[in-house]
C-alpha cells in the first residue's frame, strides 16, 4: 500500500513534556470500537482535551494556538501500554507526521513506522534543549530531515543525528510498507515451512 | 552458548537479510524484483500461532481485502471475542451497537477466511491469553503473536510471544511472518522461598516497581530461578503477562515437567508419537550455562511482600503496608523500607505528584485502611482458576463489605465451569459475591463494566493508567489475595491479617490446574 512519502518535515514543535504517555491517554479504549482506520484524530488525547462534561479544557496545548503543528514532542517512554495501533492512527490522523522523544515503547515504535509516522529518538540532552527552547519561544520550529537522519532546532541551529534502520528509512521515503516486502518473499516462506516440517 | 530465546528465534528465521545469507533453504540475499539489498533489514520471522480478537483485527482484514489477498495459513490463526463483550446475559444480543459491530465483523471475517473462531457463549470462549493455553494451542518453542500487548502471557510455556499492531496482524494473516529485529535480552532470576500470603502478582509488581516501567524496553526477558520454577503455570503466566509493563516485548520461562503436565491432553496439543517427539524437543529448550544476557537482575523472593500500586503506572508500587514517600524526598533514592524502589525507580517527583493528584492520595500517606469502592478480580493477568481459588479461599466463611461493588469475572468459559465444579462458586455466593461471565471487562472498560469517576478500585489487572477503567477511575493494582481481603473489610487490607486467621483449613500448594480434587488455597504461589 502506498503511503505518504516522508523526506523533510518542518514545523512548530507541539510540546507535551510528560513522561510515560501511555496509549490509554493517546486514545482511550472506549474510542476503539470503529472498524476503520480513519477518524481517530478527533479523539486523540481525549481526556486531556475535554473534561467529563465534554467541555474543552482550554489550557491543554492542543486546544491552544501552540498546538498547531505537525511535530509532537513528548517525554520519555512515549506510547507505553497497549499494542493498539489506533494510537499511531490517532496521532497521524490528527495531522502529526513525527513524534520526538528520548525513548519510545517498542510496539508503538513499530506501529508508528508502519503508518508513515516517524518516531525520532533523541538524546536526553537534546530533548531537554528542545523543551527549554520551547518554554521561552512557543513557536520553536523543528526540522526533521529523514534523508540525513537529522533533527534541527531552527532558531538555535542545534542539531542531532537520529537512528532509524536503513530499511525503514527507505520504506518511509518511498511510501512502502513491510507487507509489500513480505509478500514478495512468499516462496521462501513456503520453502521454510517445508524445511521446518521435515526437521521436527 | 545460546539463550532459550536465541534457540527459538533462530529456528524461526525464514531469511536474514543484511550482510549475509540465511543458512536455511532459499537463503538468497537479493530482494525479489532485482532491487538492491537494503542494509539493516530485520529478519523475516515465521509465526507458528496467531490469535485475533474483535478490537485490533477488523482493519487488518480490510487491508487484506483491499490488496485482494487471502489468509495465507488460516489453520494457524485462532479467534475469540473478549474486549467488548458484556459480562452478564451473554446469551442476549449485545445492546451497544458500537460493541456489537466489531464482534459481528470478526464472525464474518473468520467465516470468510476459514479461521477457527470461539464466539460468545462457546464453551471455549474467553480472554485470548487465557484460552490459548487452556486449549493447548499455546505450546513450548513456538512463536506466538496477537494484536494485544499481553500476548507476552504465552511466554510462560517457553515460547516467544509478543504483542503486535494491526498492520502486523495483516502481515501475519497475509504471510504468516513478520519483519523483526532481534531484541536485547534480560535475565531476571528470582530465588528463595516466598512468604505466606505472597503470590505471583506480588512478584511481578515488586520487580516492576524496582526496575521501572521502561527498564525492559527493547528486550525480551527470561524469568528463571527457584521461585519461578516453584510457581504453577498460572503463576508463571501472571509473571510473563506483565513483562510488557516494564516495557519488554515479552517474557519467557523454560519449559519443565509442570509445563508438559499442563499442555498434555488438551484439545490442540500433540497426541501419540507426536507428543513424545515434542516432549523431547521441548525439554531441550533452555538457556545454556554461560549464555550471555545484556542485563541480569537477581531478586530475593524472601524480600517480597503483598504489593499495591499508589500511582498511575504499574511501576508506582509499594508493599501493602508501606507509605507513599513524603513530599520533597527523592523517590528514586528512597530506601527499600517502605517503597520497593531503591535501585533504579523510573518514578520521578513531578510525575508522582501528578499521579497523587489523580489518585487523591497524599505524599507520605499509608494506604492500609483506605476505603475502596470497587474490587475487580479477572483479566488475562489474574482471571485464571488459581486466582479464583486464592480469592475464594480467603473470603470463605466471611462476608463482602456492604459498601463494596465486586466484579468477579472469570477469564474463560472453562474457568467459569471450573469455579462451579470445584465448589468455589458456592463459597463466593455465600460470601455475598456474584460470578459474572468471561471477558476483559473492567480491565480496560470497553464494555459496561466501568469504574465511576473518582472511585477507588482494587484491581487484579495490569494497568493503573489514568482513565483505564473508566474516565476518572482510580485503579490500585494488586493480586487476588489483597483484592479478596479488601473486599471483605472494605478498606485496603494486608491479606496476611486474614490468611493467618483462617489458614489452617486451607489446602496447601497444589498447582494442578484441572484436577477437581483441588479445593482452593490461599498460598498457591507458594508451592513447595
Amino acid at each position: 500500500m502506498k503511503r505518504n512519502k516522508f523526506t523533510i518535515v518542518e514545523s512548530r514543535a507541539v510540546v507535551i513534556p510528560k513522561d510515560n504517555i501511555d496509549t490509554d491517554q493517546i486514545i482511550p479504549a472506549r474510542f476503539l470500537k470503529t472498524i476503520s482506520r480513519e477518524g481517530f484524530g478527533e479523539n486523540l488525547f481525549y481526556d486531556w482535551r475535554y473534561d467529563s462534561s465534554g467541555a474543552r479544557i482550554e489550557d491543554f496545548i492542543l486546544n491552544t494556538p501552540n498546538g498547531e503543528g505537525t511535530i509532537l514532542v513528548a517525554g520519555k517512554n512515549f506510547g507505553c501500554g497497549s499494542s493498539r495501533e489506533h494510537a499511531a492512527w490517532a496521532i497521524a490522523d490528527y495531522g502529526f507526521r513525527a513524534v520526538v522523544s528520548s525513548s519510545f515503547a517498542d510496539i508503538f515504535r513499530s506501529n508508528a513506522l508502519n503508518n508513515g509516522l516517524l518516531p525520532v529518538q533523541v538524546s536526553e540532552g537534546f530533548h531537554s534543549a528542545i523543551i527549554n527552547h520551547s518554554k521561552s519561544n512557543n513557536k520553536t520550529t523543528l526540522k526533521i530531515d529523514l534523508m540525513k537522519k537529522e533533527i534541527t532546532v531552527e532558531e538555535s541551529g542545534d542539531s542531532e543525528k537520529f537512528e532509524i534502520n536503513n530499511y525503514k528509512q527507505e520504506c518511509l521515503i518511498n511510501g512502502y510498507d513491510d507487507i509489500d516486502y513480505l509478500l514478495s518473499n512468499i516462496k521462501e516462506i513456503e520453502e521454510y515451512e517445508i524445511y521446518r516440517a521435515s526437521s521436527l | 552458548m545460546k539463550t532459550l530465546f536465541d534457540k527459538i528465534w533462530e529456528s524461526h528465521i525464514v531469511k536474514e537479510i543484511p550482510g549475509g545469507q540465511s543458512t536455511l533453504p532459499g537463503g538468497q540475499s537479493i530482494l525479489p524484483g532485482g532491487q538492491s539489498i537494503l542494509p539493516g533489514v530485520p529478519s523475516i520471522l515465521y509465526i507458528d500461532r496467531h490469535f485475533i480478537h474483535e478490537v485490533t483485527s477488523p482493519q487488518a482484514f480490510t487491508g487484506l481485502r483491499n490488496r485482494g489477498r487471502k489468509v495465507f495459513r488460516p489453520s494457524q490463526t485462532f479467534a475469540t471475542c473478549d474486549h467488548n463483550v458484556p459480562t452478564r446475559e451473554q446469551d442476549r444480543p449485545i445492546e451497544d451497537p458500537l460493541s456489537r459491530i466489531p464482534i459481528e465483523q470478526l464472525a464474518a471475517n473468520t467465516k470468510e477466511h476459514g479461521i477457527t473462531y470461539f464466539p460468545l457463549g462457546d464453551p471455549s470462549n474467553g480472554v485470548v491469553h487465557i484460552i490459548g493455553p487452556e486449549l493447548g494451542i499455546t505450546q513450548p518453542g513456538m512463536t506466538i503473536v496477537c494484536g494485544d500487548s499481553h500476548t507476552s502471557t504465552h511466554g510462560a510455556f517457553g515460547s516467544i510471544a509478543f504483542g503486535i499492531g494491526t498492520s502486523e496482524v495483516e502481515m501475519v494473516l497475509a504471510t504468516q511472518t513478520l519483519l523483526q529485529s532481534k531484541p536485547k535480552q534480560m535475565l531476571i532470576k528470582v530465588d528463595g522461598e516466598l512468604s505466606n500470603g505472597v503470590c505471583a502478582k506480588d512478584i511481578i509488581l515488586h520487580i516492576i516497581s524496582r526496575l521501572g516501567t521502561s527498564a525492559g524496553t527493547g528486550h525480551f526477558i527470561e524469568f528463571a530461578g527457584s521461585t519461578i520454577k516453584g510457581l504453577s503455570m498460572e503463576g508463571r503466566m501472571t509473571i510473563c503477562n506483565m513483562s510488557i509493563e516494564m516495557g519488554a516485548r515479552g517474557g519467557l520461562i523454560a519449559p519443565d515437567q509442570k509445563t508438559l503436565d499442563y499442555v498434555k491432553g488438551r484439545e490442540y496439543s500433540p497426541k501419540g508419537e507426536l507428543w513424545e517427539s515434542s516432549v523431547k524437543r521441548w525439554l531441550e529448550l533452555r538457556s545454556d550455562a554461560g549464555a550471555l544476557f545484556n542485563t541480569v537482575v537477581e531478586i530475593d523472593a524472601a524480600a517480597i511482600e503483598p504489593m499495591i500500586t499508589w500511582g498511575t503506572n504499574p511501576g508506582m508500587g509499594m508493599v501493602v503496608h508501606g507509605k507513599i514517600p513524603p513530599a520533597g524526598s527523592q523517590v528514586a533514592e528512597k530506601s527499600a523500607v517502605d517503597m520497593v524502589g531503591a535501585e533504579k525507580s523510573a518514578v520521578d517527583m513531578v510525575m508522582a505528584g501528578k499521579a497523587l493528584d489523580y489518585m487523591g492520595f497524599k505524599w507520605g500517606e499509608q494506604l492500609l485502611g483506605h476505603p475502596v469502592d470497587y474490587i475487580f478480580l479477572g483479566s488475562c493477568t489474574n482471571g485464571r482458576i488459581e486466582d479464583f481459588r486464592d480469592f475464594a479461599g480467603l473470603v470463605k466463611g466471611r462476608q463482602k463489605a456492604p459498601g463494596v461493588t465486586a466484579w468477579l469475572v472469570p477469564g474463560s468459559k472453562r474457568v467459569e465451569r471450573q469455579i462451579e465444579e470445584e465448589g468455589l462458586g458456592k463459597i463466593l455466593r455465600e460470601a455475598g459475591f456474584v460470578v459474572r461471565q468471561p471477558g476483559c471487562s473492567a480491565c480496560l472498560g470497553m464494555n459496561e463494566d466501568k469504574v465511576p469517576e473518582g472511585k477507588y478500585c482494587i484491581s487484579t489487572t495490569n494497568r493503573n493508567f489514568e482513565g483505564r477503567q473508566g474516565p476518572g477511575a482510580r485503579t490500585i493494582l494488586a493480586g487476588p489475595l489483597v483484592a479478596a481481603a479488601s473486599a471483605i473489610t472494605g478498606v485496603i487490607t494486608d491479606p496476611r491479617e486474614l490468611v493467618h486467621a483462617t489458614d489452617s483449613d486451607n489446602a496447601t500448594g497444589s498447582d494442578n490446574t484441572t484436577g477437581s480434587e483441588n479445593t482452593y488455597n490461599s498460598k498457591s504461589a507458594n508451592t513447595k
